[in-house]
């Protein structure tokens, strides 16, 4: 019945014509520390469900996780408290994850810092508060390399991570400075910025289309 | 990226790493705690730079510093040496009896204490970025922050509750800039993430405010006023987080030693209460 629901949800968004419509996935948003919130409410706003993430039990439930902002020692830390760390590389094994600031530096196979520990879901190098402290927080104008629109996301960094290393196999959707702030396997998505903080859905759209589904 | 997160006051590089391991989202540098700052008395200033720096160097989470109500001149200090949130504190004894910071001339987002709706509205108005409860700064009791977190939501909630016609007549009472008296009356909340200091002592404390509404916990004299403030640091972070959980407040509010000594309210005379400091 659930697989049923799954593929009715599928194949109804698609003739949609990948517009922001209800669906029966649940999408899951990590919710140890952070900006959990604002994720819970862009979904909610693009007709999606959503809830938060917190134990481990709470993972079967959904079809997709986002792992947000916030601070990434904090983050690292309880997801070893709570027993997260296996089920959240279980789940993500088949299903998406999209990581923002602190989530992208859990996503990265390796991070300059030995008080972090990865996921490893994802090939390349995360580089902690790489932009600098929060005094030199900015937002930039950055090209969406999938959004034909031509038109710019206005992308707030704040203490933002940077990448590099990246393994070939990474596709790189969006650039500032040279420096891949957008990237994907394929199956997971890491951002630099934060998505969630502005009005624009576009990036939450995006995922949930090519990703989600 | 605080939300959702336990920021604790430290007075050395040796405490700000017990909070940053234990999981805090960031610490206060400050020379005393509140509790020590209560009971010295004297004049409270802005930290030596020199300390925070040291601080700075130890921990990679955000730091924050203290500058007095209205003292701008520290504030320039703290914005030049770089920490992350300036906290233009009553626990500090203010600068200028009529003005806070117009913290608008700052890049450095600022944190503010309220009392009500009125005092939260003022303090954006003048451009801080967070506001949270003022509750009374090393007391180790939550009460003046319960009161303060509910006389705040309870104002929200009667905002929304209004014809616009009301609106400008509520910006009268409680001297708050109309247009974000609108702001309030139509998402009944604040236009800025909204925190609880003061008084948090445990992590049955923590879990309280964060159900009341808080977005984050400032946890001040609580944790190393406390005989195990590392196993209080951990227990606090982690009841912030699963505060509406409790199975797990019970599991980490187990067998901690004991806490912060405490002060009934009726015990401070009025001319010693914090929370009555700024306008």
């Amino acid at each position: 019945m659930k697989c049923l629901i799954f593929l009715t949800a599928s194949v109804w968004l698609t003739e949609a014509g990948k517009r922001s419509e209800p669906m029966e996935n649940i999408v899951g948003v990590l919710a140890l520390q952070g900006a959990y919130q604002k994720h819970i409410d862009m979904l909610h706003a693009l007709g999606v469900s959503a809830q938060s993430v917190r134990q481990p039990h709470q993972l079967t439930d959904c079809s997709a996780l986002i792992i947000p902002g916030g601070e990434s020692t904090t983050i690292s830390l309880l997801i070893q408290e709570y027993g997260l760390y296996e089920p959240i590389k279980t789940f993500a094994d088949s299903l998406p994850v999209m990581g923002v600031c602190a989530g992208l530096i859990m996503l990265a196979s390796e991070v300059d810092d030995v008080r972090i520990k990865p996921l490893e879901l994802m090939p390349f190098k995360a580089i902690r508060n790489h932009y600098g402290r929060q005094l030199h927080s900015f937002t930039a104008d950055i090209k969406l390399n999938f959004d034909h629109s031509n038109k710019f996301f206005h992308a707030p960094f704040i203490r933002a991570p940077g990448t590099t290393q990246l393994s070939p196999e990474i596709e790189v959707l969006a650039t500032h400075n040279d420096k891949a702030v957008m990237l994907s396997t394929g199956r997971h998505l890491a951002l630099s910025f934060h998505p969630e903080l502005t009005n624009d859905s576009r990036i939450h759209q995006y995922w949930l289309n090519r990703f989600c589904q | 990226m605080l939300k959702g997160g336990a920021i604790m006051d430290v007075t050395n590089a040796e405490q700000a790493k017990i909070a940053e391991d234990a999981g805090a989202c960031a610490v206060m540098a400050l020379e005393r705690i509140p509790a020590d700052i209560r009971r010295d008395g004297g004049v409270a200033r802005m930290s030596d730079p020199e300390m925070i720096q040291n601080i700075k160097n130890t921990v990679s989470i955000p730091v924050m510093a203290k500058c007095r109500i209205g003292h701008f001149a520290e504030a320039q200090i703290l914005q030049t040496l770089e920490v992350d949130f300036i906290d233009e504190s009553e626990v500090l004894t203010p600068a200028d009896e009529a003005n806070h910071i117009y913290k608008r001339d700052f890049k450095v987002p600022f944190v503010c204490g309220a009392t009500n709706l009125g005092e939260a509205l003022r303090r954006i108005g003048e451009g801080a970025a967070m506001i949270r409860t003022k509750g009374e700064a090393g007391s180790g009791n939550i009460v003046e922050a319960v009161r303060h977190m509910r006389a705040l939501q309870n104002e929200m909630q009667r905002l929304t509750t209004l014809g616009r016609e009301q609106l400008m007549a509520v910006a009268r009472d409680l001297g708050a800039p109309y247009d974000l008296v609108c702001y309030v009356a139509e998402h009944g909340r604040l236009p800025v993430p909204n925190f609880s200091a003061g008084g948090i002592a445990t992590p049955a404390d923590a879990a309280l405010v964060r159900q009341l509404g808080a977005e984050a916990v400032f946890v001040g004299s609580g944790i190393f006023k406390s005989e195990d403030p590392e196993a209080r640091a951990t227990a606090i972070v982690k009841a912030t987080t699963h505060y509406d959980n409790p199975d797990i407040l019970l599991e980490v509010s187990r067998g901690l030693q004991a806490g912060m000594k405490g002060l009934e309210m009726s015990d401070i005379p009025d001319s010693e209460r914090l929370a009555d400091r700024g306008w």
